[in-house]
């Protein structure tokens, strides 16, 4: 061998293997161990989005009372529901604010927020206040005698009455 | 074996029996009585516990008025948080209702947990006040310079961190308060669906909704967010808390100790005569730990006289402000009782239903629009603040309060435009509405582009444009964009907590609210 640097291996100090096992043997750790974070990262960041989200039914049976005047809200016990009742039939306006989730109140032209002050027409859209969307209507279903079956979570177009 | 050498055994271990506790003292602390400059040194660095202190310490940083010691009470109100967040886990329930029960059961029942479960409010709040001033401070001595400049952001994320623990802490109770704060929190953290519902996007983007989920573990607050909460409060945050500290502190003493004007020593004066000199000359040869530190050896041209032992000065100082803290938690947990309302009724809100008192300001802005207000703005402000440091890298009145160009002036004028501007355009909105009351077709996407927040945002980073250019200098927009920061705070907070009453209204004085 004519080379400058001779060595036992034919190599010399000044003209390494291209990749030598000991850098080949760590790149593969780094890379390994970094793989396996970002997976365990993402696995960990799955967790907790839950697969199946608790529903309970939100449909319930209601019977207005018979002293309900058009215009006039008439609000389930524990429901955050009103119901109207006019010539054109029986309608379900959600009290839940679109604004941040409060509970509206009825009140003679409306609803009022009590959290950031939104306020809304009879009809649910927005007269004042951050609220970015109207009061949705729910669907309502007659099941006769009086009796309405409100589905809290369905939403209908506004406007819409059931003759009872 | 003879008896001599039994006996001889036995006096051994009569000895040793009898010098135990003298060696079990000496085994724990190595360095003996810290009597001797030698000895206080070990006595700081053979500590698994204070040797994240200096063995010495700059005399600046030992002076009152270049830190106030805010930062050491923010750390002290959160130990005492830890302590007594820990005593009230031995009651406390995470479950809807029985929650509520067993905060009563603390607050009725158990043996002093009234007072542990007050300490632990008010120490949380004293805890925000005090992180919030170290900040200011921080900023108004320039401290966050180079090479402060990364510490500056671990501190943003322990201000983060706190406001999340004492967010988290308040749905645990489980009454009113809680409820509607916690429905409210979680609806600001699904209003990113206000832009994408004005594009219509949910359908297929939707980060508001799975925010709220990830918060919550459900659509609604229920026992899911409860334990959800619970984690958070108790373990996740406490967790990210201490390792941002750790970092934070260490971050101290690697950035080199706290900033200080180059000329400290000569403002200093000559060193008081119970300071215990090492040695008595600023050594002059200079050494190079190669490839370890860069530059000159710390000492180089530096006499001892600048510092003093950690052990005693630092340390008691730091005792000291611990008891002012426990003492201010103390006085504040006798006098006034943590709030606790009536069960939580997800049918009927409070009215007015208020956050604590720290998040007003974001309940005013988020009156105007959900998602500026709650997310928008609050990310413009942590990003601009944790751009400052990469913004401002001038050198003059670093250490100095209000150093830099304009100086306190500046800051005073900042002050009055921040506060004025803030004022001004609240009054506007109250007064005389905002684009819905003029124009209710108006489309939503223009007021949560448009609206008294993020005008107030707008002006103030104008101003301090306005500032930049006339001074010439960063620092000076710096002092100006962070100044009316504090002011705008201050002045949502203030209408918030005092002006706004039912139906988020305004009023004058509660005196006045309707009564409902």
């Amino acid at each position: 061998m004519s080379t400058a640097h001779p060595s036992f291996h034919g190599r010399s100090r000044l003209d390494p293997e291209p990749l030598p096992r000991r850098d080949f043997l760590g790149l593969a750790a780094l890379w390994s161990a970094a793989a396996a974070l970002a997976f365990a990262a993402v696995g960990a960041l799955r967790l907790p989005k839950a697969a199946v989200l608790p529903s309970p039914s939100k449909k319930f049976r209601v019977q207005l009372p018979e002293s309900l005047a058009a215009g006039e809200a008439f609000v389930p016990p524990g429901r955050s529901v009103a119901l109207f009742r006019d010539t054109q039939g029986v309608f379900a306006v959600s009290t839940v604010c679109t604004h941040l989730g409060c509970i509206v109140k009825p009140t003679p032209h409306g609803f009022d927020c009590p959290c950031h002050g939104s306020q809304f027409a009879a009809d649910g859209s927005v007269v004042r206040g951050p609220a970015p969307a109207p009061l949705p209507w729910l669907a309502v279903s007659s099941l006769g005698g009086g009796s309405i079956l409100v589905d809290e979570g369905s939403t209908v177009p506004a406007g819409t009455k059931v003759a009872v | 074996m003879s008896a001599a050498a039994s006996n001889g055994g036995l006096a051994q271990l009569w000895a040793n029996l009898r010098a135990a506790p003298r060696r079990l003292r000496e085994t724990m602390f190595r360095s003996g009585s810290p009597v001797s400059d030698r000895a206080r040194s070990t006595f700081i660095f053979g500590n698994v516990f204070l040797h994240l202190h200096p063995a010495r310490v700059h005399r600046w940083s030992l002076r009152w008025p270049t830190t106030w010691g805010l930062g050491m009470i923010a750390l002290a109100a959160f130990l005492v948080t830890l302590v007594t967040g820990v005593l009230l886990m031995f009651y406390y329930k995470p479950y809807p209702e029985v929650a509520y029960e067993s905060i009563k059961n603390i607050h009725f029942v158990v043996p002093t947990g009234r007072f542990m479960r007050n300490i632990h409010r008010w120490a949380a709040h004293v805890m925000v006040i005090a992180v919030l001033a170290h900040m200011a401070r921080v900023f108004f001595t320039a401290a966050y310079r180079r090479p402060r400049e990364f510490n500056w952001l671990i501190g943003m994320g322990l201000l983060v961190t706190t406001l999340g623990l004492s967010f988290s802490g308040y749905l645990l109770p489980w009454d009113q308060l809680a409820y509607w704060a916690i429905t409210i929190g979680a609806n600001i953290a699904q209003s990113p669906r206000e832009v994408t519902d004005a594009l219509n996007l949910t359908s297929s983007f939707d980060p508001g909704g799975l925010n709220k989920v990830l918060l919550l573990g459900a659509e609604e607050v229920g026992e899911e967010a409860l334990i959800r909460f619970y984690l958070f409060h108790v373990m996740l945050l406490p967790l990210i808390l201490v390792a941002l500290l750790a970092v934070h502190f260490w971050r101290i003493r690697k950035d080199g100790g706290l900033a200080r004007p180059a000329n400290a020593e000569q403002r200093l004066g000559p060193p008081h005569p119970a300071t215990y000199p090492v040695f008595t000359e600023a050594p002059q040869k200079t050494y190079h730990l190669a490839a370890i530190v860069r530059g000159r050896t710390p000492a180089v041209g530096n006499g001892p006289e600048a510092t003093v032992p950690a052990m005693p000065h630092l340390l008691y100082g730091e005792l000291a402000l611990f008891m002012l803290t426990v003492g201010i938690c103390l006085v504040l947990s006798v006098l006034f009782n943590a709030p606790l309302k009536e069960l939580a009724n997800p049918a009927v809100p409070e009215n007015p239903a208020k956050a604590p008192w720290y998040f007003l300001g974001l309940q005013e802005l988020v009156s105007f629009s959900a998602f500026m207000g709650g997310i928008g703005i609050p990310t413009i402000v942590l990003i601009g603040l944790g751009l400052i440091p990469y913004l401002d890298r001038e050198e003059a009145g670093t250490g100095e309060w209000f150093g830099g160009p304009g100086g306190g002036a500046l800051v005073a004028r900042a002050a009055v435009f921040g506060l004025t501007a803030a004022v001004a355009l609240e009054a506007f909105a109250i007064h005389f509405g905002w684009l819905r009351q003029w124009w209710p077709e108006v489309p939503q996407l223009l007021i949560t582009a448009f609206n008294p927040g993020t005008v107030l945002t707008a002006i103030y980073a104008a101003y301090s444009l306005w500032l930049v250019r006339r001074h010439n200098s960063t620092r000076a927009g710096a002092l100006g964009l962070f100044t009316c920061f504090l002011a705008g705070f201050v002045v949502l907070t203030v209408i918030g907590t005092y002006f706004r009453g039912p139906n988020w209204e305004f009023y004058w004085s509660p005196a006045h609210w309707p009564g409902h």
